[in-house]
C-alpha cells in the first residue's frame, strides 16, 4: 500500500462470503446519499461568508462528500439557508425549494435562518421553518465553519438512516401539504 | 463666488412670496419649508435658476410627526446640492395628517421615482403623478405602512417567539 491518506466510508452491516456481500438496501443508499450531498448555499449575509470559509480549504467541506457546489437547485440534495431571510425573499427561498430535486435537505444555518434572530421586526421571516421544511439547524451568529460542519455531518447522519420509502409515504407528503408545496 | 444663503433667500422669496418660509441655518445646512402644493415650481426653479443651480437632488425622505396639528403631521424632506458652488439646502413640506399628497418630483430629478417608492412604502404618502407608485422594499401584500409612530414595535399575534424564554416583560420591552 502507498502511504496516501485517503479515507474510506466504512461498509454498512451486512453478511460478507466468498464473491459477495449482502446488505440492507437502505444503508446502501443511505450510504451513497450521505457522501455525496451536493450543497446549495443560499447566502445573504454574514453565515455566508461562514459558509465560504467551511467550503475553502483550512476547513475543507469536500471532505465530507460535498466538494461541488451546485448553484442550480435542480442538482442540489442539500439546500443551506444562511442568513437573515425578509419576508419579500421568502417566496423566492420558497421557490429554489420547490426546483430542487427529491430527495432534498435543508439546514437552516445561523440564528437569523433558524429564528429570525436579532431581527424580531415586520420585515423579517422569523425562522425558514415557516416557509419550508428544515431539517438541521445550526446555531451561532454567525456560527463558525466548525459548527457548520458539524451540522453537515448530523445531516448525514439522517440521511444515512432515512428509508428509501420515505419521500413517498403519507407522512412526508403531509408534512409538504403542511407547507403547501406541491 | 460662493452661492450665499442670503441670495437663495431672496431669490425664493421675489418668486414665490410668503409660500416659502421659516428660513433658518439648522447646524451645517440652510433649511426652510415649503407649502406642499408649490413643491415642484420651487424644486423646478432651484434646478433651473442660472444662479441657484441645484443640479442634484441628494435625498428625499418622509417623516411622521404624530404629536403635531392635523395638517402638519407628515414632512417630505429635500435635500438639494448644487455641483457647481458646492452649496446644500435641505427643504421640508408638510403635509395633511389623514390624506398626506405631494406632486411628484420624479420627473425633474429621475432619482426621485425609488426615493419616492420607499417614502409611499414606510409613510403611505401619495405622490401624485409618479409613474409607478408602489412598494418598493416591503412585500407587496403588506397592508400597513411600517415606519408611521402608531406602527406597533412588534406584532402582537405572532406564535414564533414566547417571551418567557426570552426574560421579556411588558415593563421591560
Amino acid at each position: 500500500m502507498s502511504d496516501s491518506k485517503i479515507n474510506m466510508v466504512a461498509p454498512p452491516e451486512g453478511v460478507v462470503g466468498e464473491g459477495f456481500f449482502a446488505t440492507r438496501l437502505n444503508d446502501v443508499v443511505g450510504l451513497a446519499r450521505a457522501n455525496s450531498l451536493w450543497p446549495l448555499p443560499f447566502a445573504t449575509s454574514c453565515c455566508g461568508i461562514e459558509f465560504m470559509a467551511t467550503m475553502a480549504s483550512h476547513y475543507d467541506l469536500a471532505r465530507f462528500g460535498s466538494e461541488r457546489v451546485s448553484f442550480s437547485p435542480r442538482q442540489a440534495d442539500m439546500l443551506l439557508v444562511m442568513g437573515t431571510i425578509s419576508k419579500k425573499m421568502a417566496p423566492i427561498l420558497r421557490q429554489v425549494y420547490e426546483q430542487m430535486a427529491e430527495p432534498r435537505w435543508v439546514i437552516a444555518v445561523g440564528a437569523c435562518a433558524t429564528s429570525g434572530g436579532i431581527f424580531d421586526t415586520y420585515s423579517v421571516l422569523q425562522g425558514i421553518d415557516k416557509v419550508i421544511p428544515v431539517d438541521v439547524y445550526v446555531p451561532g451568529c454567525p456560527p463558525r465553519p466548525e459548527q457548520i460542519v458539524d451540522g453537515v455531518m448530523r445531516l448525514q447522519e439522517l440521511v444515512k438512516n432515512e428509508s428509501v420509502r420515505r419521500r413517498s409515504s403519507p407522512e412526508y407528503q403531509e408534512l409538504l401539504a403542511s407547507y403547501n408545496i406541491q | 463666488m460662493a452661492l450665499e444663503t442670503t441670495e437663495i433667500q431672496e431669490k425664493l422669496t421675489t418668486t414665490f412670496g410668503s409660500k416659502v418660509l421659516e428660513f433658518k441655518q439648522d447646524k451645517d445646512i440652510f433649511s426652510f419649508e415649503v407649502e406642499s402644493d408649490i413643491i415642484t415650481a420651487v424644486i423646478l426653479y432651484l434646478k433651473n435658476d442660472p444662479t441657484l443651480r441645484f443640479n442634484f437632488l441628494t435625498d428625499l425622505c418622509g417623516v411622521h410627526y404624530p404629536d403635531n396639528e392635523e395638517s402638519k403631521q407628515f414632512a417630505i424632506v429635500y435635500h438639494l446640492h448644487n455641483w457647481i458652488d458646492n452649496k446644500r439646502i435641505r427643504i421640508k413640506s408638510f403635509l395633511n395628517g389623514s390624506k398626506p399628497e405631494i406632486k411628484t418630483v420624479s420627473n425633474i430629478f429621475l432619482c426621485a421615482n425609488w426615493m419616492e417608492r420607499e417614502t409611499y412604502d414606510f409613510y403611505g404618502i401619495n405622490f401624485i403623478g409618479h409613474p409607478q407608485l408602489k412598494r418598493i422594499l416591503n412585500m407587496d401584500e403588506m397592508t400597513s405602512f411600517p415606519l408611521r409612530k402608531e406602527f406597533p414595535m412588534e406584532d402582537s399575534g405572532r406564535t414564533d417567539k414566547d417571551d418567557r424564554y426570552f426574560g421579556r416583560t411588558p415593563s421591560n420591552c
